[in-house]
């Protein structure tokens, strides 16, 4: 579980990084029901989630949710830039909620349900683009 | 204490599902001991709308990520590839691709043909009527005719090509390069009880509706019904011997963590190339002391996982992103040696539909294509449903450094020690790699995909799917670990039927040959017992 100024930081990160946009008309991942999400999602990333929250605070001095909006920017680059499994476990955790939020789901032109039982339609295509393929002899190695 | 059994396997997987199949006609008695459980279909990811977010979790591939109850954990610090697997009924094919070409007649001949690494003792050959049994059992869709290979008939149709598959043969076309429709292990129609694939494009970790030939699913129904018996929850500690040298059986836990003995005539280990050579290495005794049958000191050694490279970009138009199974296609126009090029032997390219939403989000995050801000969503919409992907399967030779054994430290939660890889990849395996890349980025470009999108996971660092050579096959005792058709040199009634057995790794995946191979172990056994030489 994290701490509360964990999770305000982790809110906060998240709407740096996925924020709204009207123009495609979507929630940002700090939208309170995406961000619900994720603070539940965290299971087995907690402890590196919350070391990823630490860290952002060293690169910046201060929590996250603290710099200025214009501050921010410099620090998330920074420790993009580090990389690690701390970053990873953080933008992992927020992406895989928010692309499954059936808001986002439907401004992408995809249904929001799982694949089974429907399932989808792919096109057979054009078998005869492999002629020339057919065409040509066998060419496995023959051996002694 | 149990009743002696005549046969007893360890492991439901590929091989030991096939093998119990095969031996059940026998009317032995046969045992089949499994450490994970069964897995419903309606446990499968994409039943629900999590889907994505379990590859991260209870179905990841790799098991330290998973790290369920039937899993063992695996020290892989020391390799730039990691074991990834299944424990469960069916084992890994349950978490597989189900990508189903054969291996090569060539294959089998490597330093007959190249001079490297050794032949098998087996050839294609004589495994051939083993295929075409294992691909009728398996339920494989394919197509007739490829020039890539001997003829053969899969019983189903091909995958539908889709639109990825149209731009991949497009693009193919335009090189004059090989490609195929891929054998695969998914039903295109309705057969032997499974659903036909409804393309819900997520196959790894497990088929929903049934299609994706996984043993439980295959081979089970059948040796079930024959009268094979299948305990679950049964994770074997060691095989043990008796003071003749032939093995008396096996100790094994049971989910209450209970210790059990059960007594066998013969004993087959189809546990993979990591966990069949950890447990024979587990296997140590006063007539073993370095693990049971590993006189040759091999057991463990010449480990082979096939690095594999992604190379991927990304097309102005909408392909067919997640929708359908991955790999539908294959390109075998480098598998064979040529004297041009600057390593010996060859590779697969398996070519790729695209990702689902999550998958896309979180790599090209990572990769840095995808920003963080105002300008997130814009690019997004660039990069999901426009992927277009391959992978260059290598062909791995032989090593003996390259090796499993046990870890001094680490253990499994019913304390048996894990196994640790050490492992590198050759100099041969980097030049035939990036070679494999060249070629992707070639093909990228014929499909039109931007050549700013272009980019390469070399090797793949979850990408050892493919677990080979740790108790190879060969005709003599002190360069092998069980003889031409998997019976051990030193112990006499001991078989191994899985990946381990592998002399060289050839450049597909395995799963097909593993099977036959099983099927073909499986026959050598039944004929010897008719011929009353089983043991001698």
């Amino acid at each position: 579980m994290l701490s509360p100024a964990h999770l305000r930081d982790l809110e906060t990160f998240a709407g740096f990084m996925i924020p709204a946009s009207a123009h495609y008309g979507v929630p940002g991942a700090d939208d309170p029901a995406i961000f619900a999400d994720i603070a539940r999602s965290l299971e087995r990333d907690t402890d590196d989630v919350a070391a990823a929250l630490e860290r952002l605070a060293g690169i910046g001095g201060k929590p996250f949710a603290d710099l200025a909006a214009d501050a921010r920017r410099g620090v998330a680059d920074a420790f993009r830039a580090e990389g690690g499994p701390a970053l990873t476990a953080l933008i992992r955790v927020i992406l895989l909620c928010y692309y499954r939020d059936d808001r986002v789901m439907r401004s992408l032109g995809q249904e929001p349900r799982p694949p089974f039982p429907k399932g989808h339609v792919v096109e057979q295509g054009d078998w005869s683009l492999l002629d020339p393929v057919r065409r040509r002899a066998p060419f496995f190695r023959k051996v002694p | 204490m149990h009743d002696k059994v005549d046969v007893l396997i360890i492991g439901s997987g590929a091989s030991g599902a096939a093998a119990a199949w095969s031996l059940a006609d026998t009317k032995m008695r046969i045992l089949c001991l499994e450490q994970g459980d069964w897995v419903k279909p309606t446990d499968y990811p994409t039943n629900g709308r999590d889907w994505e977010a379990r590859l991260f979790a209870d179905f990841a591939i790799n098991p330290n990520r998973r790290a369920r109850e039937t899993d063992y954990p695996i020290n892989d610090r020391n390799s730039p590839i990691k074991v990834v697997n299944f424990n469960g009924v069916g084992g890994s094919t349950i978490m597989y691709t189900a990508h189903y070409p054969r291996l090569h007649p060539s294959d089998f001949r490597v330093k007959t043909l190249d001079g490297v690494a050794d032949d098998w003792p087996v050839d294609y050959a004589t495994l051939d009527p083993f295929f075409a049994e294992n691909d009728r059992m398996m339920g494989i869709s394919g197509l007739a005719g490829d020039p890539a290979y001997p003829l053969h008939q899969p019983p189903m149709p091909p995958l539908p090509l889709g639109k990825s598959g149209m731009r991949f043969g497009q693009a193919l076309n335009k090189l004059g390069w090989h490609w195929w429709p891929s054998d695969s292990a998914i039903a295109t129609a309705e057969y032997d009880g499974r659903s036909p694939c409804i393309n819900l494009g997520h196959c790894t970790p497990g088929c929903a509706q049934g299609a994706k030939a996984s043993t439980d699913i295959t081979y089970w129904p059948h040796a079930l019904r024959a009268g094979v018996e299948l305990r679950t929850r049964a994770r074997v500690r060691e095989i043990s011997v008796g003071p003749d040298g032939m093995a008396t059986g096996v100790v094994y836990f049971d989910a209450e963590g209970v210790e059990h003995f059960q007594p066998a005539e013969m004993v087959i280990v189809a546990c993979n190339g990591v966990g069949t050579p950890r447990l024979m290495l587990n296997s140590r005794s006063g007539r073993f002391p370095d693990g049971i049958a590993n006189s040759s000191g091999l057991v463990g050694k010449n480990l082979m996982l096939h690095p594999f490279a992604l190379t991927y970009g990304y097309v102005a138009d909408e392909l067919d992103g997640n929708k359908g199974p991955p790999l539908n296609l294959w390109s075998q126009e480098f598998y064979e040696t040529d004297p041009v090029r600057d390593f010996v032997r060859g590779y697969t390219l398996q070519l790729h539909r695209g990702t689902g939403s999550i998958v896309e989000a979180i790599t090209s995050t990572l990769a840095g294509r995808l920003p963080w801000g105002e300008d997130h969503h814009r690019v997004y919409r660039r990069l999901l449903g426009h992927r277009l992907g391959m992978s260059t399967i290598t062909e791995d030779l032989p090593e003996e450094h390259n090796r499993v054994t046990l870890d001094p430290v680490l253990k499994d939660s019913s304390g048996i020690p894990a196994p640790r890889i050490d492992y590198t990849m050759s100099d041969n395996t980097r030049k035939m790699m990036a070679h494999g890349v060249a070629r992707s980025k070639e093909i990228l470009a014929a499909a039109g995909a931007d050549p700013a999108t272009i980019g390469v996971e070399a090797p793949i660092m979850n990408g050892g799917w493919h677990l080979m050579g740790t108790a190879r096959m060969g005709t003599d005792p002190e360069r092998s670990v069980v003889n031409e058709w998997g019976r051990s040199h030193d112990v006499k009634n001991l078989f191994v039927i899985d990946g381990s057995i592998w002399v060289t790794s050839g450049g597909v995946n395995p799963t097909s040959t593993i099977q036959a191979l099983a099927l073909y172990i499986a026959d050598a056994i039944k004929q010897r017992l008719a011929a009353a030489t089983l043991f001698d």
